[in-house]
């Protein structure tokens, strides 16, 4: 039962839904609206999972006093203090009835003062450990990485002004060399390429895949053990 | 919100951050655990009331909520939401060890729901469609039947790539001989689409670095 009900409810979501997407009219239709819905207010469930196995991790390691377990309290503070203010609309001019990101709300203020300058600061970091890498690459000298990185830096010149600036002296009859008219070559054309192929792989994987999950075939998602 | 606190806070954060590119510390790991709570309350909170509100609360008892959702008001209860309400619920025994294995039935409507919705979309939209735009003349001719060599060469590398490319992922034969150069040409091809994507994200990582600059100066202007 641990096994098997799973394994009939995967199959009977995935026919209806791809039944549904050919048989536009009936209860396949019908039944596909409904599992389209259902779909998406269980996958909101797993943000709750997400914040109660937070909640559970660190929890275990502030009482278990693991190494670094002053920073779960952080976590857990930070946690609880904004999910209060987003659950229950503290400091919204609107009240309940208010819009969650409202201006002027508590959770706004986490929004702009905390969460936006702490993500973007976070990728943002990627920027230097990026130029660490191009310099690996360019060591490693192979053909592969120069033709990678040669289209990086056409790409990177081609749409700022500097690219067109370099390569403004350039004769009429040789403009398709100019930095931005190659950038512009490069993404309409070998970059589509190649992205087509790996879309035309992904797609294929997924098809094998899915068709694997509804058959029964692929079953890790269930996990080992009964 | 004060906006001298907002640009004290908005620094603070922004420089414990960047104090990882010295060694990691104290203030970055205090930031860090602090990112990590706030985004995953703010995305269980905006999930709640985006989604969970009026998706499913407002269906199940639109009266009580007829305050929040605004297309609940005089509306009846749709009962058949009681099926989500408990898939997610099932979901949460995830947390409780002895009760985990429930969390399955849950994960299985999300796999199932997951590979139905996947496989026609999948395969109508990166499959035949890319395959459908992938079938262009190799020649091309004006109007008067001279040849443009310009859109001629770029027809043929966009087939030319996509066939090398795809011969590349194709595992099934090994690499060698004939399959093995145009296999090579598939990586160039594919090199040259990595780059394309490198050079982007390069890009978008140096402006979002050039914004945290730009939020220090507000933040030094203010003080000086």
């Amino acid at each position: 039962m641990r096994r098997r009900i799973p394994l009939i409810i995967t199959f009977i979501i995935g026919v209806v839904l791809i039944t549904g997407y050919f048989v536009t009219r009936g209860p396949f239709n019908t039944l596909y609206e409904s599992f389209s819905d259902y779909f998406a207010i269980i996958t909101v469930f797993a943000f709750i999972l997400g914040g109660g196995s937070l909640l559970k991790i660190h929890l275990k390691r502030v009482s278990s006093r693991a190494a670094d377990w002053p920073y779960s309290v952080v976590t857990l503070v930070a946690f609880l203090v904004t999910l209060v203010i987003g659950l229950f609309k503290v400091g919204n001019p609107g009240g309940m009835g208010g819009e969650i990101l409202a201006s002027g709300s508590w959770l706004r203020f986490m929004f702009d003062g905390v969460y936006n300058p702490l993500s973007a600061t976070m990728f943002s970091l990627l920027a230097f450990f990026v130029a660490s890498a191009s310099y690996r690459a360019f060591r490693a000298r192979t053909k592969e990485a120069t033709i990678l990185l040669s289209a990086a830096m056409v790409i990177l010149l081609g749409r700022t002004p500097v690219g067109a600036w370099l390569t403004a002296w350039m004769p009429e009859s040789l403009a398709f060399l100019e930095l931005p008219n190659l950038a512009n070559w490069i993404m309409a054309w070998p970059n589509t390429a190649g992205q087509r192929a790996i879309m035309i792989g992904i797609a294929l994987g997924v098809i094998a895949t899915s068709l694997r999950i509804i058959l029964g075939i692929e079953r890790n998602y269930l996990g080992r053990g009964e | 919100m004060d906006v001298t606190l907002m640009l004290w806070i908005d620094a603070a954060l922004t420089l414990m951050i960047l104090s990882f590119l010295y060694r990691d510390n104290p203030f970055y790991k205090f930031a860090e655990h602090l990112f990590v709570g706030v985004s995953a309350a703010y995305l269980m909170a905006v999930g709640f009331w985006d989604h969970l509100v009026p998706n499913l609360l407002g269906k199940l008892f639109p009266a009580l909520m007829s305050g929040v959702v605004p297309g609940a008001v005089g509306r009846s209860p749709d009962y058949y939401y009681i099926i989500p309400a408990v898939f997610g619920l099932l979901l949460l025994t995830r947390l409780v060890d002895r009760w985990a294995w429930l969390s399955r039935w849950a994960l299985a409507f999300i796999v199932g729901g997951a590979a139905g919705f996947n496989l026609p979309r999948f395969l109508d939209s990166d499959f035949i469609i890319q395959v459908q735009s992938t079938m262009i003349p190799l020649v091309v001719l004006d109007a008067s039947g001279n040849l443009i060599w310009g859109a001629s060469f770029s027809h043929i590398v966009l087939v030319l790539g996509v066939i090398c490319g795809l011969v590349y992922f194709f595992f099934s034969v090994e690499h060698k001989g004939v399959l093995g150069h145009v296999s090579r040409a598939g990586i160039w091809v594919l090199m040259v689409t990595f780059g394309a994507a490198f050079g982007y994200t390069v890009m978008a990582r140096i402006s979002l670095l050039t914004g945290r600059m730009e939020a220090l100066g507000a933040w030094l202007g203010s003080i000086f």
